[in-house]
């Protein structure tokens, strides 16, 4: 074998090397890189009271209340479980039912979630609004946009 | 195709081209914004912040597609001892850095009206800001040694260490929970997004490739003639 393949192979069982060292370490700490837990994720051992931490879903449809100009509460859900939510201060544009949320709180106690921030999330999916009022009309409109 | 591994021919080449490049991308630029500005449609959900889009996504997949580039030519200057592969990565380190910056910048943009925040540390927000940390350390190693056959080889081997945040950034939103939302292009299934809002999207994305080459003609030609008179 030549010398520049010689280096070649080097190079490429470098990078493997790397590479396989990253992905241990992104592996054994996943749950300390995402951002935040969905309702399912969530257990007795990592629901800790009065700590900070983001829990992340969708707004339960027909959750939404608002109880005075400037706090509400609702329900984030994974559609499997859900979490009920406290909030006072000023929601995102997006902030809506039905639609994608992160929530930056933490637990008053097992049931109610203090929020102290909210983050709305948006999809991949981009419309055209007049699209959108035409599946309206025809009664297309049925999927969790 | 000798002209992508060979100084003499890239610099033939790249006089017969760079005209064409030059006119193509200010072309493209033009008609890709009014197309962003003008003649797509508001997204159903976002109104008219979803135009940040255009800037946005293509400056993403430049500084991506800059780093891909960084990362074969320097396997192949490494193992091959090509010195164009070194010229090339001292010339587009900064291209990428550019990229990547007004990728964070138009995304924060986006971030503050959608989301609610300028900044948050999600795994793909954080892996960009990471790609834009090395492509700083890059540049600087190019400017720190006096010996042009030292610093070349520690910024290649640099750039092939750093080239796993490449596969981190892809997937960070596959992988782990994210404020970022998953990818809306590379799906293998139809894309998500509505044509009329593509058409300006891919216009942007080529006028972004040919402003990118029209300045790494500039500065590989010049990083030649510099290394020419050392």
């Amino acid at each position: 074998m030549s010398l520049r393949y010689q280096r070649l192979l080097l190079i490429i069982l470098s990078l493997i090397l790397i590479i396989t060292a990253t992905m241990l370490i992104l592996y054994n700490t996943r749950e300390n890189i995402s951002y935040f837990y969905t309702p399912s994720e969530l257990n007795y051992s990592n629901i800790k009271i009065n700590k900070l931490i983001r829990i992340g879903g969708f707004v339960e449809k027909n959750s939404f209340n608002k109880v005075s100009s400037s706090t509400f509460n609702f329900r984030i859900t994974d559609d499997l479980n859900s979490i009920y939510v406290n909030y006072t201060g000023i929601l995102p544009d997006l902030f809506r039912e039905g639609q994608g949320a992160v929530i930056e709180g933490y637990f008053q106690n097992e049931k109610v979630f203090n929020a102290k921030t909210v983050f709305a999330k948006h999809d991949e999916n981009y419309m055209p609004s007049s699209i959108k009022s035409k599946l309206e009309n025809s009664g297309y409109w049925n999927k969790n946009y | 195709m000798r002209f992508l591994i060979n100084s003499k021919r890239f610099n033939v080449f790249a006089d017969i081209i760079f005209k064409p490049v030059l006119v193509l991308s200010i072309v493209l630029l033009i008609v890709g914004l009014i197309f962003a500005f003008f003649l797509s449609p508001d997204d159903y959900q976002q109104g008219s912040t979803v135009r940040i889009m255009y800037v946005h996504v293509p400056s993403a997949w430049l500084s991506l597609m800059t780093y891909l580039i960084m990362t074969v030519y320097s396997i192949i200057a490494l193992a091959f001892r090509m010195p164009f592969g070194f010229i090339v990565n001292t010339a587009v380190a900064p291209i990428g850095a550019i990229f990547t910056l007004v990728c964070i910048i138009s995304g924060s943009l986006w971030g503050k009206p959608m989301w609610g925040t300028w900044w948050v540390w999600d795994a793909r927000l954080t892996s960009v800001a990471v790609l834009f940390i090395i492509y700083l350390i890059i540049i600087f190693i190019n400017i720190s040694f006096e010996n042009v056959r030292v610093r070349e080889k520690i910024a290649a081997i640099f750039i092939l260490v750093g080239s796993i945040n490449l596969p981190i950034i892809k997937f960070s939103v596959d992988w782990w929970n994210t404020l970022h939302q998953p990818a809306t292009i590379s799906k293998l299934s139809k894309p998500s997004i509505d044509p009329s809002m593509m058409t300006p999207l891919i216009i942007m994305t080529i006028a972004f490739i040919f402003i990118g080459i029209t300045i790494a003609i500039l500065r590989i030609k010049t990083e030649i003639i510099t290394r020419e008179n050392i």
